[in-house]
């Protein structure tokens, strides 16, 4: 490109290493931060899911490793202590749903595309997001840092229900470990309000010239939906574990009464813990679709690009996100069934949680007509988004099943709730973030990833996946229920042990996979093919920026719009992509106004 | 076939290996911009895997199907949990049909409409009919589900009738305490101030308020003798004179008990308390109470399709009517050691994972029998030892200390 070299010369300011990488303020670069970050975060979640798989399917056996990494304190002769089983899973719940799924998800993928896909310079503010990435980081290191003192981490769930986190007596981990918890999270929430913001005021302001709210890519619709959501409910978690730090610290009663705990009767009375749940939940369930949407953002972009036809049905596809989002409001109840909740307004709840699956199956469907007579070409991103829209399925039906109160009493808490969440949010979010990452790692680093490894990474990473999570459907339908450091005090599960040495089996494997990834991701960052400008052949705006990242991410003037991002295939053009920036020729009809 | 599983994981892993191997054989040669997508070659194997991959999903499903769910919990054993298992069979026939054909399509599309150079896609942006279509057949089944769910929904969680057996069952960590109402059929009241090694519910008696106000006093008096010997200023002094408040306040909540009407002072002593296991008689309504001593617990008692929170500070119920017995589900079952439990369900501690109390289910003639043998409250809490009430209050003050 020609203006590429007249560029050059507008580099005023030199940029210093620290500028450049540490403190700096190019959405580019901070959606660099966010994924690397996130992924060493994710790295650490998953080493505990395997170290606990590792007690789960051999219980009471002893693995050295576990002696190795978690000392004598907390796995005595190799055998993992009760608390830690608890903290493990606590910290792993909490990394993977906020740090990996939230901050590392939307912290990415917004960064990334709303500036480019919006054919927008940067953020509406940079000060903001560099703020928000180094809340983030902040928040991780301390959460991380919580695992290296005396008492351990925080161990009473992800969800941390008190009066057990409340007090601690009832636990180690809910003494300083759960201080900790509760300051990483507080400032997990202000990088997570700072980004969110600053992605809404972005979307609605900085779209350039002809990107109307209808031409925008299905990507940005749900990042952004995504970031209301979230300034909406976090301020909600933050007061909840405001009220929390008040209990612990000040002797106040939110959330307790009534309590006689380690032979002393507690002075504290008139809270409810209930009250928690309600405001926990109130973010919780919203919570779950912040997870969700950007990765049902990601695949839209990724399953039309490469099926080579536009996005099936786009306006309803907007119109589920509008409507998953406005629900999502109105079902924490939920997730409280069986806490003694008038019958009524558990019906209410049902009534509006079943309602979500409308929305959420009209999705579902448009993916699969979207492949069909489509012309698909298997890159590894396109793999893993159909690996999505098939956990996204699966996990989505037995939703059905636990929205249903009369059937969530004898499922509550089970192994189904636990094959329900993962395979719904945890599998397909994480797919989709692979998928993301083949697939903008070009723009990103200028470079390709390795294919091969990329199908190896594929297959072994979805095989596991399912075989982790399908079998435990039947775990949670006999009665297991989760959080249990040992099923052996209960002959009735005896006749599982050999399934639950299964899943820890795909387990491990499926967290070596991971590895594949990570060397194909630092190898090709280095050592990867030059890409081209346009590898994929995709019709959005991040596909007009030069290959080598610059500031202000195009040379010469922001490119204008003329059409929606999905003219794929468009009969009787000579390509079977439309970049958005070619006008419409006389006579033709953009795709995104429908015809 | 579990062992074959385990071999087909291993298989894979080395041919992740083996793939691994293979790039650094011939990478990167080509360099110009088809090689960025996969070739012809790639996407017709990929897009076939597509397909052996839903037949070995299906399969896998399959399996679990034929090996786990005759090991799943036995028939329900309460009348509720009867139409539940109807309710849940429905729903899953529902939602198995869903799944499978849902999958059926995606991936067959995925293998049918593999990339070709010679053909183009079809450009289909959105149809009104086909997405009001599946808009209002999802919307239609759901309903029936509602209508469904919610009628067993509103049955089940109905109040007890009048003559339920009532049953209150009370966690703390980490074990359960049952307790039944004896001859008057009413609980006797309980709370948390009262609670002591002999009075682990906390029930309010004439005796037992009696007794907690000495065991208190007795506190005291240890206390303050401490007090004189601990070093003026100290942080011990400190925390012993807060102690003795505290124990003073307490007094003062226990003393004031004693303005509870005679009747409701005498409902308690009657009560019988147990302990590891706990009898019902089969046929008739039981009615749950639950509440908790320290952090929110579950009980969760999967054969009759049952659970719900115990919560500090609050009372919830729940009842059902069990159907079968002991004796009969084990003749069903053919397991001479079939047990029904009851669980905790809601983590609340180290010991989370072993909380439990065996539920038996008999005859109302050997219900009564039982019921006989068991010693009521006030046999329970009698002669009070002199000197022990001291020695679990400093053992307490000794766990909350270490553990701050
Ligand atoms: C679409 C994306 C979805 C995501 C990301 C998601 C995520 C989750 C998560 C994380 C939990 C467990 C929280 C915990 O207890 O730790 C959960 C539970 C639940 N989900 Fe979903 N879910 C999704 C879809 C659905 C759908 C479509 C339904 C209903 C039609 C549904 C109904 C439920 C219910 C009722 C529970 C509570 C179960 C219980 O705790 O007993 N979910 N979900
Ligand atoms: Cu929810
Ligand atoms: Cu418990």
């Amino acid at each position: 490109m020609a203006t590429e070299a007249a560029h050059k010369d507008d580099h005023h300011h030199e940029e210093t290493f620290i500028s450049k990488y540490i403190f700096s303020m190019d959405h580019k670069m901070i959606s660099k931060q966010f994924l690397i970050t996130g992924m060493i975060m994710a790295v650490i979640g998953m080493i505990m899911s395997s170290l606990f798989r590792l007690q789960l399917g051999w219980q009471g056996e002893s693995f050295w490793i576990l002696n190795f990494l978690l000392g004598d304190k907390w796995a005595p002769d190799g055998i993992l202590d009760p608390n830690m089983y608890l903290a493990l899973v606590t910290i792993h719940g909490t990394i993977m749903v906020f740090f990996l799924l939230t901050g590392g998800l939307s912290g990415t993928f917004a960064n990334l595309l709303i500036p480019f896909q919006i054919g927008a310079r940067d953020m509406a503010s940079g000060f903001m997001n560099m703020l928000s990435y180094w809340f983030f980081l902040a928040s991780s290191i301390v959460m991380i840092s919580s695992l290296f003192i005396e008492t351990g981490p925080a161990s009473g769930g992800w969800t941390v229900y008190p009066p057990l986190s409340a007090l601690p007596q009832a636990m180690p981990g809910s003494g300083l470990g759960m201080t900790l918890w509760l300051v990483s999270m507080s400032l997990f929430i202000v990088s997570s309000l700072l980004g969110g913001l600053n992605y809404v005021v972005t979307v609605i302001n900085l779209r350039t010239k002809g990107m109307t709210m209808t031409r925008l890519p299905l990507s940005i619709w749900a990042l952004f939906v995504t970031a209301i959501i979230g300034v909406l409910s976090f301020p909600v978690l933050f007061s909840a574990a405001l009220l929390l730090i008040f209990d612990r610290m000040f002797g106040t009663s939110f959330y307790l009464s009534d309590i006689h705990i380690a032979g002393e009767v507690l002075e504290q009375t008139g809270g409810s813990p209930i009250l928690f749940e309600h405001l926990f939940w109130f973010l919780g369930h919203p919570e779950v679709y912040i997870v969700l949407l950007p990765a049902l953002g990601i695949t839209s972009e990724v399953i039309a690009t490469n099926a080579r036809k536009p996005i099936f049905g786009y306006r309803a596809m907007i119109g589920s996100i509008l409507a998953i989002a406005f629900l999502s409001f109105i079902v924490w109840g939920h997730h409280m069934f069986i806490t003694g909740m008038n019958p009524f307004l558990g019906s209410v709840f049902t009534f509006t949680t079943l309602l979500i699956a409308i929305p959420s199956a009209v999705k579902a469907f448009n993916y699969i007509t979207t492949l069909w007579k489509g012309n698909i070409r298997f890159t590894p991103a396109m793999l893993f988004s159909i690996g999505m829209v098939s956990t996204f399925i699966s996990g989505g039906v037995t939703g059905i099943i636990l929205a249903d109160s009369a059937l969530d009493i004898n499922l509550h808490d089970t192994y189904f709730v636990v094959a329900h969440f993962h395979i719904v949010m945890g599998l397909s979010a994480v797919l989709a973030m692979y998928a993301g990452v083949y697939h903008w790692f070009p723009k990103m680093y200028g470079k390709m990833m390795n294919r091969k490894l990329g199908y190896a990474h594929f297959w072994l990473t979805f095989v596991s996946a399912y075989g982790v999570f399908f079998p435990q459907h039947f775990l949670g339908l006999a009665g297991m229920p989760r959080r249990y450091y040992s099923n052996s005090e209960f002959p009735m599960f005896d006749e599982f042990v050999s399934l639950n040495e299964l899943i820890s089996v795909f387990a491990i494997v499926g967290a070596l996979a991971q590895f594949i990834f990570m060397f194909n991701f630092f190898y090709s960052m280095f050592r990867g093919p030059r890409s081209s400008q346009n590898p994929w052949g995709s019709n959005t705006l991040e596909w007009t920026t030069p290959v080598d990242p610059i500031h202000g991410n195009w040379p010469g003037p922001l490119p204008v719009v003329h059409r929606w991002a999905y003219d794929y295939s468009k009969p009787g053009k000579e390509h079977d992509f439309v970049p958005q920036t070619v006008p419409l020729e006389e006579g033709e009809l953009d795709g995104g106004a429908g015809h | 076939m579990v062992t074959i599983l385990i071999i087909l994981a291993i298989v894979l892993t080395s041919f992740a290996i083996w793939q691994l191997v293979r790039v650094f054989e011939g990478t990167s040669k080509l360099k110009d911009d088809s090689s960025f997508v996969p070739t012809d070659a790639e996407n017709s194997y990929q897009g076939k895997m597509m397909f052996v991959f839903m037949l070995g999903y299906f399969a896998f499903f399959a399996w679990l199907y034929v090996e786990y769910v005759p090991l799943l919990l036995p028939e329900s054993a309460s009348e509720h949990g009867v139409l539940l298992d109807q309710l849940l069979g429905f729903n899953f026939l529902i939602i198995t049909i869903v799944f499978v054909v849902t999958h059926v399509f995606l991936f067959y599309f995925a293998y049918k409409y593999t990339f070709s150079k010679d053909r183009k896609a079809y450009f289909y942006t959105h149809s009104n009919k086909l997405e009001l279509l599946w808009t209002t057949v999802p919307a239609v089944f759901l309903a029936v589900i509602i209508v469904y769910g919610l009628s067993a929904w509103i049955d089940i969680t109905d109040e007890a009738p009048e003559n339920s057996l009532t049953i209150e069952l009370y966690p703390k960590q980490f074990d359960w305490t049952a307790r039944y109402s004896g001859m008057d059929s009413t609980l006797g009241a309980s709370n948390y101030n009262m609670i002591s090694t002999f009075n682990p519910l906390g029930v309010i008696t004439n005796g037992s308020v009696a007794q907690m106000q000495e065991e208190l006093k007795a506190d005291i008096v240890y206390y303050q003798e401490e007090l004189e010997k601990a070093p003026k200023g100290g942080i011990k002094d400190e925390e012993l004179t807060e102690s003795i408040a505290k124990r003073k306040r307490q007094l003062e909540r226990v003393a004031s008990f004693e303005g509870l009407s005679a009747a409701s002072l005498v409902s308690g002593d009657d009560d019988i308390l147990v302990k590891s296991e706990f009898y019902v008689p089969r046929g008739k309504s039981v009615e749950f109470i639950f509440r908790s001593r320290d952090v929110i617990h579950s009980a969760y008692m999967p054969h009759f399709r049952s659970q719900m929170n115990c919560v500090p500070g609050m009372t919830t119920t729940m009842n059902f009517i069990p159907t079968i017995t002991t004796e009969e589900m084990r003749a069903k079952t053919n397991n001479p050691e079939f047990e029904y439990m009851l669980l905790c369900n809601k983590i609340c501690g180290a010991a989370h994972y072993n909380m439990k109390m065996v539920i038996k289910v008999v005859e109302q003639e050997e219900y009564n029998k039982w019921i006989s043998e068991q010693k009521t409250f006030n046999e329970s809490i009698q002669p009070a030892d002199e000197g022990m009430a001291s020695k679990i209050s400093i053992s307490g003050n000794e766990i909350s200390m270490i553990e701050q």
